[in-house]
């Protein structure tokens, strides 16, 4: 058998995408070696409701497990519960490197005595194992690595493998936690939300993203605005709007925060600093907004506009609200 | 409290880089080396704990050539109290061997916290602190943003997308550090001259085989060149235009 595992990330009683995501990218592995995919999702309860959503997006068999110590994240329970099923006959595992899958997938690749291929972009089948490219570098070089340990294990890149719709009427199978979870040695004491934005950095298609050039942290709601007028967009910001506590630190696009790749980057007020480009420089399609037309984000927009950010953004947030209506 | 901090020298980041002839690894002529970002945030936060306390020491530790021991005395210059090259030649991609060979000198140390930086600034995988806890049996929590003592309980913050959890754990834990968390400092001249006299000991790294090759590395394909459409709210019929039409995002 070349069954992948995949693991099936949620929040709050809820699936997120990156589980979605991880079960696209388990496919590719499985679909290449002739296997099945099998899901994994862990919750307090009710979990089992989104066994469908998994089914109809590639997963053959949908693990549910459910345990009152699962209502926060709890990785050290939830690595412990994947390596165990693992080792009982997979070849391979696959996460989606979010802050979650980040933290889970070095645990269970150090469980079952593997290295790890982090936040990979591409995965193939070869001759020895599984091949993968992975952006290092900030993002300036690409690394192809293979994998010649067994069971393979995978973080990819938020939004590298797009969910799928692939009905494979999943069947559900409730599994019990290795171990006992509330017995973790890290406790999380509380989980809060961090900003008003409904949607994630790494989830959203379009981001709206600010820096000085909008000169006070109240002008972000010109931001927040042609966000608004998305409709599916989420909002960022550069690293010294974060420094200066305009925007949380968990908002911050660039070498040191999150790596984002829409299908489309608006920069307002964003000179372009290495360390910002680093974190953007793959979005699909880039819009620049900036008073100097000299600014380094001019060389990698697709579009740019030179003019002041405070004037030009309320006009193109009427603009897109009429184009969307 | 005991501390140790391992390090990785990196290239600094600010730079075009080139491709070595082997395809296999950065063209290193010109380039800067310094500790990994995250790396420095670690040091700065474990320096602030003992000064802080006004007790305990600060080991870092570093894995690689003799290179990497100029890395070590800058961290001593910041502030950290001793240092260990784990002397190993040659670049190494496998996290899992990586930490193998940290673990084995990490268990000796009684350490109270073991700190790293989330992930290296250049492979970036992110892995070998998680994997040195699982391999020391210790409690890890990753890509913290906050650490405080509540005597023998460390309290955390960790960012998630759109969200951050509040965590508690018993030493002795791993940790991996996030920014935010303390700015690196500069080193003073004194720090400068005092870590010259600070013990730094070199001895074998034990890596296992790896089984994470690197095959290759190539620059990313260029951007196509920017366009500037226009001046000031008067382009923005155009900029709409060409997201609809032409880019199909609208």
């Amino acid at each position: 058998m070349s069954n992948i595992l995949a693991f099936a990330e949620s929040r709050g009683g809820e699936l997120r995408r990156a589980g979605l995501e991880a079960v696209a990218a388990a496919r590719v592995i499985a679909d290449a070696k002739g296997g099945e995919v099998h899901a994994m999702i862990f919750g307090a309860s009710g979990m089992a409701a989104h066994a469908a959503s998994l089914g109809a997006h590639g997963a053959d068999v949908v693990f549910v497990v459910e345990h009152a110590a699962f209502t926060h994240n709890n990785p050290e329970a939830v690595s412990a519960t994947l390596a165990e099923k693992i080792k009982s006959g997979y070849t391979g595992f696959v996460c989606t490197a979010s802050a979650s899958g980040k933290d889970i997938a070095p645990r269970v690749a150090a469980k079952l005595g593997v290295p790890l291929a982090s936040d990979v972009t591409t995965l193939s089948v070869s001759g020895n194992g599984i091949t993968a490219t992975h952006p290092g570098y900030t993002g300036k070089v690409i690394q192809t690595v293979t994998l010649t340990a067994s069971p393979a294990v995978v973080s990819v890149r938020p939004g590298a493998f797009l969910p799928k719709e692939n009905a494979k009427a999943g069947s559900v199978q409730p599994l019990a936690p290795s171990g006992d979870p509330s017995a973790s040695r890290v406790k999380v004491t509380e989980t809060a939300v961090g900003n008003t934005a409904k949607l994630d950095l790494g989830e959203a298609p379009v981001i709206i993203s600010g820096g000085r050039g909008l000169k006070e942290a109240a002008n972000f709601k010109l931001v927040e605005d042609l966000a608004a007028a998305f409709g599916n967009a989420a909002v960022g910001a550069t690293r010294a709007v974060t420094d200066d506590g305009w925007r949380p630190h968990s908002d911050q696009i660039g070498q040191t925060g999150r790596l984002v790749s829409p299908d489309l980057y608006v920069a307002c007020g964003i000179s372009g600093a290495i360390q910002h480009l680093a974190g953007m420089r793959t979005s699909k399609t880039i819009v620049a907004i900036n008073k100097d037309k000299d600014a380094p984000i001019f060389k990698l927009a697709d579009y740019g506009i030179v003019g002041d950010v405070l004037t030009i953004l309320p006009v193109l947030t009427e603009a897109v609200k009429k184009a969307k209506a | 409290m005991n501390i140790a901090v391992c390090l990785k020298r990196v290239p600094d980041m600010d730079v075009r880089f080139k491709i070595a002839p082997s395809g296999k690894a950065v063209d290193e002529t010109g380039l800067k080396f310094d500790m990994s970002d995250f790396d420095g945030y670690a040091v700065e936060a474990a320096i602030q704990i003992t000064e802080k306390a006004g007790a305990g020491e600060v080991t870092v530790i570093s894995l690689g050539g003799d290179a990497v021991q100029e890395t070590l005395r800058k961290a001593m210059s910041m502030g950290a109290h001793k240092a260990v090259q784990l002397k190993h030649d040659g670049a190494s991609v496998d996290s899992h061997a990586v930490a193998t060979a940290l673990a084995a000198e990490l268990k000796t140390g009684n350490y109270d916290i073991i700190m790293f930086g989330r992930m290296s600034i250049d492979t970036a995988h992110g892995a070998v602190g998680t994997m040195v806890a699982e391999q020391l049996g210790l409690p890890v929590v990753t890509a913290i943003s906050k650490l405080e003592f509540d005597g023998r309980t460390a309290k955390m913050r960790r960012e998630l997308e759109g969200a951050y959890e509040l965590l508690e754990c018993a030493l002795p834990a791993v940790v991996t550090i996030d920014e935010g968390i303390a700015r690196p400092r500069y080193p003073s001249l004194k720090g400068i001259m005092a870590a010259k006299k600070k013990p730094l000991e070199s001895k074998p790294a034990q890596v296992p085989a790896e089984r994470l090759t690197l095959d290759a590395m190539a620059l990313p394909p260029e951007r196509a060149a920017g366009k500037i459409i226009g001046e000031g709210p008067d382009a923005v019929p155009e900029l709409v235009r060409l997201l609809k039409e032409e880019a199909k995002v609208l």
